[in-house]
């Protein structure tokens, strides 16, 4: 089960990921970030903190979002995983299709940088 | 040691496969990284099951059993008697083309050869086998 919260900081809406999320649960991430661009926000980060376990379901939401946050120049970070969790976008070699960072604060840097 | 778990097609049921392969194994000394990746490796091959094999109708049941037969060598094995999905004659789609077209499938397949020594499939009793097996450096 993933549970799944939004809070917006200085123009950005951080979308918190608590739990797990496979095949039964990506749908709730897909609809999260989908509703984030659909209510114009024009940073979004993602908060990994409280992610314990992500499957291909879950990985397949975020790179779905690649190009069309490219265009809309939106851009996304994800920061604060877990060591477990990092392996499995690192296995996948998403850690260099995505912007994954180590805290909030840096996710926020590079998040202003990217949207000038 | 061996373990046997049997589940229905539901994706709802996925929790419990991981939670039923970590438990089999916590007293094999995986390391936790590793034993994510396993669990993650289970998970998907079921999930790829239930979806596509048997369009996630609960009452077609898989069983899920692990082996351990020597210390560090993990045998799993996922029996069902649905139409044969060999992951092994899937072509994997370049993750360019993934993020092109937009697709949310297909990393599934990619993980799991990545994380698996082998994956091979037998027949069995007239039902299918799927045997991943995976040894654990000491």
């Amino acid at each position: 089960m993933v549970h799944i919260k939004r809070i917006q900081e200085e123009g950005a809406d951080i979308i918190a990921v608590i739990g797990e999320i496979d095949a039964s649960s990506s749908i709730e991430l897909d609809l999260a970030i989908a509703k984030s661009v659909g209510e114009g926000f024009r940073k979004i980060l993602i908060d990994c903190t409280a992610l314990e376990y992500i499957s291909s379901a879950g990985l397949g939401v975020f790179m779905s979002y690649i190009e069309e946050l490219k265009d809309k120049n939106i851009p996304m970070v994800l920061f604060g995983m877990k060591e477990k969790v990092a392996n499995t976008f690192s296995i996948l070699g998403l850690a260099d299709l995505l912007y994954i960072k180590q805290n909030k604060q840096e996710a926020k840097t590079l998040a202003n940088e990217l949207s000038v | 040691m061996s373990y046997q778990y049997n589940i229905g097609c539901s994706l709802n049921n996925l929790k419990g496969i991981r939670e039923f392969v970590r438990h089999s194994l916590k007293h094999e000394g995986v390391p936790e990284v590793e034993m994510s990746a396993i669990v993650l490796a289970l998970d998907e091959m079921c999930s790829n099951l239930m979806i596509h094999a048997h369009h996630c109708n609960p009452d077609h049941l898989l069983e899920l059993h692990i082996d351990t037969p020597s210390k560090g060598k993990l045998i799993f094995e996922i029996i069902d008697d649905g139409s044969v999905f060999d992951i092994n004659e899937f072509l994997e789609p370049e993750l360019d083309n993934l993020i092109h077209q937009k697709r949310k499938g297909g990393l599934g397949i990619r993980l799991v050869k990545a994380i698996m020594d082998n994956v091979e499939y037998l027949r069995r009793d007239n039902k299918n086998v799927c045997r991943l097996t995976k040894e654990i450096k000491p």
